[in-house]
């Protein structure tokens, strides 16, 4: 299996002593150092073939050679994989500690169906054909269905519930929407199939500086909105008799959430349960303290994906599989693996 | 908890005919040889406003399309007094597609009021739990690998959706089932059934991938008397089956515990009606493909209307058949004949009813 776990200390969730704490240190390094080889193994492995030394050459004499061009376009993959998995498992960290709910990812928030509808929107009322072109709108149509969530769930009053229940009713209005648009239009239904799976084969630099600055801002709020989670993960009044800013909080992590799984899914497509498991499965050796639960997240959730893209490249040569699908082909037998160990699964 | 105070206060009561318990009226017919039913006033008065809307809904929906049929025609036709056009038009035309839908509504709205019970979880229906998605699965191998014909694609949506609903009960089997696991565990076969439509849409012809993509949205078109007997049948022989068992199973929304306290046989409960779910929206949703929201919210809106706690099993599949039929008569009214499929209606009003939930409830406070 290309998709490593970190070596697992042992899953009590009592206060870190220090010995804990360099023990979660060093996974973390040793988490970075399996991302890198991995970023080592998406450059170096795909449906063509090559050998160490094109790599290198196309990596660092680049003459514009066939092989180069193909270590290029892998090579803007691969940071494309890097930054949509870091964004895809920082939001679903940052949306389960807002909702207080294991269960939330961006699917539940209707993020993810915001984008698709504007796509669907874009290709076939706009005839917008290129990937690059989708990006615009499928940021917008996050970010705007973000929003609508929010002021749905209430604002400054809004709760883990409303936010849940706001999202869920969205997706089902987007997803009547999105079937209509795709049974009456076969171009759209055309370009959608490919476009929903989510995939990093179409990356392109060009998409890489669209959505990185949003990346940024979103992974900044993110990493900064750690504590203040910590103590919202405590229930509303203990937060508030803490001294967090509970409406503060919410309003921040729905923005960075926002920006980060729009960022990515504007430029890859919807790619499920990357969002919800990898949180899932690093709070199981971290505990619940989100100042370690954020960093293994951004660093595990593209070891999860380039592991997955990587190998959707291999099994089925000379095409591939779409990223999307393996992730969740992979993720989802862990995932009920994981369920099954358990003894007891509580909210 | 309402089943043990209303049979307490009744031992109290003999001899008379109505029971009051915490706002709930109750009442208990009996016959000379010690036979006796107990019914909810406003459940019983609830299901037989629901049967009317429903049969309403289904008299306009016959006489809705490009040959209009006045009310009063269809029910003379229907009662077998029609002339011999019309007659064509309503018994071999439209009248089977309504049977469908009304006998896929109830399904429905029968499995997803089973499920959401068994689950203890209003999240917890057929669809949600990757039923939907195994069917579709079947149904989408047979439309893209083997270009079936339309009731291969229904037996491979029946296949995929038993296989799927017996794959979870085993993957969340674990000296019992616990509902919070079965749910955790049908996310996880849902993501994965979800990635392997994905997969199988992209590797389809442009032709196949418009067929099914038509399919997984839920449509009652062109439907004919031979969906309707299998599903019928079954309907018959599982209905009665869930109604013997929905005491226990109400006794099981106490917890597992309390349950087995109580003399309820837990796991049996469970495995019979979770069976019976499983058949009902599997087949359902080979006879119609997978309509989205008809299960999930056709027992919430059930209970807002019985104001009762418990399964509300009954009043559940009316409403699932309602909701079915009235938003079928809606897409044909809004979007002409067989334009768009009965399942985009039903998502956009499930979206609806979501959103209205959302904003009395917190009017009112409650979430």
């Amino acid at each position: 299996m290309l998709v490593d776990s970190p070596p697992e200390p042992s899953a009590e969730t009592a206060p870190a002593p220090p010995g804990r704490r360099a023990i979660r240190g060093a996974g973390l390094l040793l988490s970075v150092v399996v991302l890198l080889a991995l970023v080592f193994a998406s450059i170096a492995v795909g449906a063509k073939p090559l050998s160490m030394d094109q790599v290198w050459h196309g990596l660092f004499e680049d003459s514009g050679t066939y092989a180069d061009v193909v270590v290029g376009e892998r090579v803007s993959r691969t940071l494309l994989g890097l930054l949509a998995g870091m964004a895809l498992g920082l939001s679903g960290a940052v949306l389960q500690a807002l909702t207080r709910n294991p269960l939330a990812d961006p699917g539940l928030l209707g993020i993810n169906m915001g984008a698709s509808a504007a796509v669907v929107t874009a290709i076939s009322f706009f005839g917008v054909t290129s990937l690059s072109g989708y990006v615009w709108f499928a940021f917008v149509g996050a970010a705007v269905v973000g929003a609508l969530v929010y002021a749905l769930g209430g604002t400054r009053s809004a709760t883990p519930v409303r936010l849940a229940l706001a999202g869920t009713a969205l997706t089902a209005a987007l997803s009547g929407y999105l079937q209509a648009v795709m049974i009456t239009d076969n171009a759209a239904l055309d370009k959608m199939r490919f476009w929903t799976v989510g995939s990093l084969a179409s990356a392109k630099m060009e998409t890489i500086q669209q959505v990185l600055p949003f990346l940024a801002v979103g992974a900044v709020l993110a990493l900064g909105l750690a504590r203040p989670l910590n103590a919202v993960a405590m229930g509303d009044d203990t937060a508030r008799a803490l001294g967090a800013h509970l409406t503060r909080t919410r309003a921040l992590s729905m923005v960075s959430a926002t920006l980060l799984c729009g960022a990515a899914t504007a430029a890859c497509g919807p790619i499920m349960f990357v969002g919800l498991m990898v949180p899932h499965i690093v709070r199981s050796f971290t505990g619940p303290d989100m100042r370690w639960i954020f960093p293994y997240a951004a660093v595990l959730s593209p070891v999860l994906l380039l592991g997955a893209d990587v190998l959707g490249r291999v099994v089925s040569r000379p095409a591939e599989l779409q990223v999307g699908i393996v992730t969740a082909a992979i993720g989802a037998p862990v995932f009920i693996l994981l369920v099954r160990r358990r003894r007891t699964a509580q909210l | 908890m309402k089943e043990i105070r209303s049979r307490a206060s009744r031992t109290r009561a003999i001899g008379t005919q109505a029971t009051q318990t915490q706002g709930i009226r109750t009442r208990a017919i009996r016959t000379g040889g010690g036979i006796s039913v107990r019914f909810d006033v406003r459940a019983t008065v609830v299901v037989a406003a629901l049967l009317v809307a429903a049969l309403t809904a289904s008299v306009l929906l016959i006489g809705t399309g490009d040959f209009p049929i006045p009310a009063a025609d269809v029910i003379r036709t229907l009662l077998g007094n029609g002339d011999p056009g019309q007659e064509f038009i309503i018994n071999d035309l439209r009248l089977p597609r309504v049977v469908v839908g009304l006998l896929v509504g109830a399904s429905l709205g029968l499995g997803g009021a089973l499920f959401q019970s068994i689950a203890r979880n209003p999240l917890g229906s057929p669809d949600v739990l990757g039923i939907g998605q195994g069917s579709t699965a079947g149904a989408l191998l047979m439309i893209v690998i083997f270009q079936g014909s339309a009731n291969e694609v229904a037996g491979g949506a029946l296949v995929g959706g038993l296989f799927t609903g017996v794959a979870m009960y085993l993957l969340a089997w674990k000296q019992g089932v616990h509902g919070y696991r079965l749910v955790l565990v049908g996310i996880g076969v849902n993501a994965f059934a979800v990635a392997m439509n994905g997969y199988l849409l992209t590797k389809a012809d442009l032709v196949d991938a418009a067929r099914a993509v038509v399919w997984m949205t839920g449509s009652l078109n062109g439907r004919d008397w031979e969906q309707v007997w299998p599903l019928l049948t079954l309907c018959a022989v599982l209905l009665p089956l869930v109604i013997a068992y929905a005491r226990p199973l109400r006794m099981l929304e106490m917890g597992d515990d309390t349950s087995y306290a109580l003399g309820v046989p837990v796991e049996r409960t469970r495995i019979v009606l979770m069976g019976a779910a499983v058949l009902l929206t599997a087949a359902a949703t080979a006879a119609a493909g997978p309509v989205s929201f008809v299960a999930l919210t056709a027992p919430q809106l059930a209970r807002r209307l019985t104001r009762s706690p418990g399964p509300n099993l009954l009043p559940a599949m009316c409403m699932g058949a309602t909701l079915l039929i009235v938003a079928d008569w809606l897409s044909q009214r809004a979007f002409g004949a067989d334009q768009l499929p009965v399942g985009v209606v039903t998502g956009v009003l499930g979206g609806v009813y979501l959103v209205w939930l959302l904003v009395t409830e917190r009017k009112a406070g409650r979430i």
